[in-house]
């Protein structure tokens, strides 16, 4: 059924595309630093400047160029559309006619959201390999602590951080899964879901609620910049793993009761 | 002993903020039975319906399926009926016979090595086997409803619930779903069919309930129906004044006058007692016709005239 799942929504023609743009944008990254030259030291987004020196950081600058926003973007699209989707097409009455079972729909759905967000992740990583081993060198690569580790270590790293930051996007697909499960209007939701990962960002920014940052969903979204250290540092990253997980209960929980109860009208 | 029942419901009621949509339903569909499920727009058909598939919860009510009681029996007694409900409904972006493939695949219980061959007939069964390959956005109104039909039809199935299956379908496509209906029941199966189409449900059925504002107004078989309402005899007349006059004299029901014809139900009046009493009052009778109630009559003498939906 997963499987089932799977194929049918990364058949689609707005999936694609949203992964398209995807490994555009560290492509982009990467011809317009080769043409025009990367900042300074220490200047741009982070990465951004050692872009050129080497594949690995084209790689990790896409992650964080994509990160903030497009990444958080797709997700919320197919997060959204996950169950509010079926509903608004009449589809959702007929998979529980089938009967799908609504606990294993709803379990389907959110392992394809989940395989989504690595996905998405994923492809930006690979994307800014490929352009980035193609345009600048790929020797050892200097790490942020200024040790130097094999290519293909660095390599290494590039997929790791790509799946850190696949996991540390769960708890935005779950609040996207459950307010997908709210309405029958899938563009509703993918709006509510952005948004709110909009205003998670801007309270992260707001140094008045200091006391909210640990538990906002985007709060260690960068966490993923350690795995460039040498030795990588991964205190923030399993807090953030914790936190995800904590979202993923909580609005799991949500979308399940809901999922269970829904009047299924449409 | 009461016959097997294929959909059994008790007092099954539905409120939509405090309104009852269904109010109070006691069905009860006999096994092997074609039953008709009648009622004007907004009657409580289509609530009702997606009440016994499980798609709302009762306000209030118990019902049970195939003899099992639901919604506790969902995942096993779901699996022998197939259902079209209030249209079909697919992915725009995949082909008919992709459709159908994902819904096979999203549950349990259909083999995987049958698909293609289940998926290949259900398709031919619904005349759609050279548009199988086509995307469903391409497809017409008919088209679809056929593939809806399809889909219900993808594996053999004790309990067919069918929403208006004729919605949308020209004339060929409408005769075919009548034999469908017919070769599905000689098969044994169940067939639950709403539609407002009387004519159909007359030819196919053989049990009626209608609905009306939330309730089952009659539960019958349908020579029953028929018979209830009983025969009506419609005379052309020079005075249709007088001639109502006598009718209503000789204790028909329903008289009512239209242009010089005049028309009432017999009861237990004879139409040749009648006809001597209209000769004997001086109406002069240039037509006398006996009719057997139509299940239009019978709908319409059950719902009432009015042309509004129910609010």
């Amino acid at each position: 059924m997963w499987l089932v799942e799977a194929r049918t929504v990364f058949s689609r023609a707005r999936v694609r595309a949203l992964l398209a743009v995807l490994l555009a944008v560290p492509v982009f990254l990467a011809v317009a630093v080769y043409l025009a030259g990367g900042p300074r030291a220490g200047e741009g987004p982070t990465f951004l400047d050692r872009a050129s020196h080497n594949g690995v950081f084209t790689a990790l600058a896409g992650l964080v160029v994509t990160m903030p926003f497009f990444i958080p973007l797709s997700i919320s699209v197919v997060a959204g559309d996950a169950v509010a989707g079926e509903a608004n097409l009449g589809t959702l009455r007929y998979l529980l006619i089938r009967p799908a079972g609504r606990a294993r729909l709803l379990a389907a759905k959110g392992v394809v959201t989940a395989l989504f967000c690595l996905a998405a992740a994923v492809d930006v990583v690979l994307a800014g390999l490929v352009a980035g081993v193609i345009l600048f060198p790929h020797g050892p690569v200097v790490t942020l602590s200024g040790t130097t580790v094999p290519f293909l270590d660095g390599v290494g790293r590039a997929l790791l951080a790509s799946l850190v930051v696949g996991v540390s996007m769960f708890g935005l697909a779950a609040i996207g899964l459950f307010v997908s499960t709210l309405t029958d209007v899938p563009i509703a939701a993918m709006a509510v879901t952005i948004g709110l990962v909009i205003m998670s960002a801007i309270l992260d920014g707001v140094s008045q609620v200091a006391f909210l940052h640990p538990w906002l969903f985007t709060n260690y979204w960068t966490a993923f910049t350690d795995l460039a250290r040498d030795p990588m540092r991964w205190h923030l990253i399993w807090k953030d793993f914790l936190l995800q997980l904590g979202y993923v209960v909580v609005f799991g929980a949500g979308a399940w009761a809901r999922m269970l109860t829904r009047d299924v009208l449409a | 002993m009461a016959p097997d029942l294929a959909i059994e419901t008790h007092g099954l009621a539905k409120l939509f903020a405090g309104r009852p949509a269904v109010d109070g339903v006691d069905l009860a569909v006999p096994a092997g039975s074609t039953y008709g499920f009648l009622g004007p727009n907004g009657s409580g058909k289509t609530t009702t319906i997606r009440m016994l598939l499980g798609l709302l919860t009762p306000s209030a009510g118990t019902w049970s399926i195939l003899g099992r009681t639901m919604p506790e029996a969902a995942m096993s007694t779901l699996p022998h009926v197939g259902a079209l409900v209030e249209g079909p409904a697919f992915y725009p972006w995949m082909s008919g016979r992709d459709n159908l493939e994902r819904f096979d695949a999203m549950g349990p219980g259909r083999s995987p090595a049958t698909r293609p061959a289940r998926i290949a007939d259900a398709l031919a069964r619904v005349g759609l086997t050279a548009a199988a390959g086509k995307k469903y956005k391409a497809y017409s109104l008919g088209m679809r409803q056929r593939l809806g039909l399809a889909s219900a039809l993808l594996v053999p199935r004790r309990l067919l619930v069918l929403d208006e299956p004729t919605n949308g379908m020209d004339p060929q496509g409408t005769r075919e779903i009548r034999h469908l209906v017919r070769e599905l029941a000689a098969d044994g199966a169940t067939v639950f069919l709403s539609s407002h189409l009387l004519s159909e449900i007359q030819q196919v059925c053989s049990h009626v309930g209608v609905m009306h504002r939330g309730r089952l107004l009659a539960q019958q078989t349908l020579p029953e129906l028929l018979s209830s309402t009983g025969p009506r005899l419609r005379a052309e007349v020079d005075d249709p004044g007088r001639a109502a006059q006598v009718m209503a004299g000789l204790g028909m029901t329903d008289v009512s006058v239209s242009g010089t014809q005049v028309a009432g139900s017999l009861g237990e009046v004879l139409p040749e007692e009648c006809c001597r009493r209209l000769v004997g009052a001086g109406v002069a009778v240039r037509m006398l016709v006996p009719e057997h109630a139509s299940l239009e009559d019978a709908f319409v003498a059950l719902t009432g005239e009015g042309f509004d939906v129910a609010g």
